[in-house]
């Protein structure tokens, strides 16, 4: 039994993670439109500017999260400005092989300029544990899970009580209404956008000092963070943090009753079982 | 105040709009008119920035707006009602009408423009926090002039303003826009409801697939011969 609420909790936890990074996602696609198969890669980066911070001039991932932050927003808005602005009236499809040409470009670069190695930011945190009376929790997890949670909720706070939050949800309600009210819809669109990627450089921070950063790291958030925002309902965003914890449960629970090769399969499954059965989404509306 | 000259406008290469030449007048309502497909829906997307594929002249207040931006347009104060309303559905009433004060030139004064509009239309003060996707059609349209009106314009287009709604509804919403037009904004009204907008405006146009068949004074327009036949039926 006890064993079954640890894996819950680690479930749970490593949720707060996927949440964080899918609500960027969310967040692109709803007000953007645009199916970013690029946004793992952003989690790559952030990690390698996280790792090579601490390699260089020794400031842990935390520390650094500032310096973090700026750098990702400059390649979120320099990513818009020179790609995405090209392509934001094209077809799905075009917007797909785009952002999927960005995904690899951008895996290759890290292959040639970093090497396949693995790479880890090994810190105390990395290793220190908080007691809860029953069982030991990984500091760094716990941190982890408390700002992904609340940033999360910070951005569905902004979106319902700032005026700019407002004008956000109006551009992706009705384009062309906000723009015969005064809106400049593509300077909404690129501030949406950087704060999908702050949101998912944010991740790779709180990721760094437990997980290894190597080139592909992004692939497998991505695929990830789709099947999460899928089950949130696509542009939702309390649906893609419900969905990021779902989606950490199911997994380790997997992971815990079937064995860890099941994991990913577990929740595979469950995506397949949803676009049949409710393909709005489990958090979806109709 | 709003100069229209040798318009032309296209969907690819369909050209739905030949020649257009209209003006309007500070101060008055000036209406066009036109049946199904005349072209009117698009012209009011050409003059608002929304329409791609533009040829020929738009001034508003002596300046060139034909490829302006629909917000550069908004902050100059001209501002569009939409066919069909548009409004954000998931967002409330209130919210909507907040958002009418995006730009610039109307973040002064919102508060009061909002219980302006509150006056205007009693019954959004009372569904202000209900979404605006559940309002009924003639609510909705109140919701959406509304909207408009926070923007604070100078000038305000409205695109087919009685589209579905009940006649009474209708001589409602045509009194409201005859209200605002003496409170000051110079209107622009497209309609096919030609009785009730010849009615109430000062000059008018007759658009006839994309080519102005006709123009005069409201009332000349009522009476001759050729409009009753065509768009009356009389
Ligand atoms: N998006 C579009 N693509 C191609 N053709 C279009 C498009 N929108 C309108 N048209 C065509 O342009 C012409 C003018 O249409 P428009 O909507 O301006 O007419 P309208 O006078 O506003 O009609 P209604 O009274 O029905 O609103 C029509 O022939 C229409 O089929
Ligand atoms: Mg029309």
């Amino acid at each position: 039994m006890e064993q079954v609420i640890q894996a819950l909790i680690s479930g749970i936890l490593s949720g707060g993670i996927y949440a964080l990074i899918s609500v960027g996602l969310a967040l692109i696609f709803g007000v953007v439109g645009l199916v970013n198969f690029a946004h793992g890669e952003f989690l790559m980066l952030s990690m390698y500017i996280a790792y090579w911070v601490y390699y260089f001039i020794k400031l842990e991932p935390y520390e650094s999260l500032l310096i973090n932050l700026v750098l990702m927003a400059t390649v979120g808005y320099i990513v818009y400005k020179v790609i995405m602005t090209r392509v934001l009236e094209a077809d799905h499809s075009m917007q797909m092989l785009l952002t999927l040409g960005l995904s690899m470009v951008l895996q290759n670069l890290a292959l040639m300029l970093f090497k396949a190695d693995y790479r880890n930011v090994r810190i105390d945190i990395t290793t220190d544990v908080i007691n809860i009376g029953f069982t030991n929790l990984s500091t760094a997890r716990v941190l982890a899970f408390i700002v992904a949670i609340g940033a999360s909720v910070a951005l569905y706070l902004f979106l319902q009580k700032t005026y700019t939050g407002v004008a956000m949800k109006a551009v992706a309600q009705d384009g062309k209404a906000a723009k015969l009210m005064g809106i400049n819809i593509k300077k909404i669109y690129g501030q949406a956008f950087i704060i999908g990627t702050m949101l998912v450089g944010l991740a790779g921070v709180l990721m760094s000092p437990m997980y290894s950063v190597f080139p592909t790291i992004g692939a497998n958030f991505s695929t990830l963070a789709f099947i999460v925002v899928v089950l949130g309902g696509l542009s939702s965003i309390p649906g893609a943090i419900f969905g990021g914890i779902l989606i950490g449960i199911v997994e380790s629970m997997a992971g815990y009753l079937l064995g860890p090769a099941y994991q990913q399969a577990a929740y595979f499954l469950l995506f397949i079982l949803v676009l049949i059965f409710k393909p709005s989404g489990i958090f979806g509306r109709e | 105040m709003l100069k229209i000259n040798n318009l032309n406008a296209y969907y690819d290469e369909v050209r739905v709009l030949k020649d257009i030449c209209m003006t309007a007048k500070r101060g008055e309502i000036t209406a066009l008119i036109g049946s199904n497909a005349s072209g009117k829906t698009t012209l009011s997307s050409c003059i608002s920035g929304i329409h791609e594929k533009v040829k020929g002249k738009i001034e508003f207040d002596g300046k060139d707006i034909t490829n302006l931006r629909s917000d550069e347009i908004v902050e100059m104060g001209l501002v569009q009602v939409p066919e069909g309303r548009l409004l954000f559905p998931k967002l409330t009433v209130r919210e909507n009408l907040e958002l009418g004060a995006y730009c610039k030139r109307s973040r002064h004064g919102r508060v009061q423009r909002l219980q302006y509009i509150f006056n205007l239309f009693p019954r959004l003060e009372e569904r202000q926090k209900q979404y605006a996707g559940s309002l009924s059609g003639g609510e909705a349209q109140m919701c959406a002039i509304g909207r408009g009106i926070m923007s604070n314009p100078e000038l305000i287009i409205l695109d087919e303003p009685s589209l579905g709604l009940a006649p009474i509804v209708v001589k409602e919403i045509m009194a409201t826009i005859k209200r605002i037009s003496e409170e000051g904004t110079t209107v622009f009204l497209v309609e096919q409801n030609v009785m009730q907008s010849l009615k109430i405006s000062h000059y008018a146009y007759v658009l006839e697939n994309g080519i102005v068949k006709a123009e005069g004074g409201g009332n000349e327009l009522l009476e001759s011969e050729e409009i009753r036949k065509a768009y009356l039926g009389l």
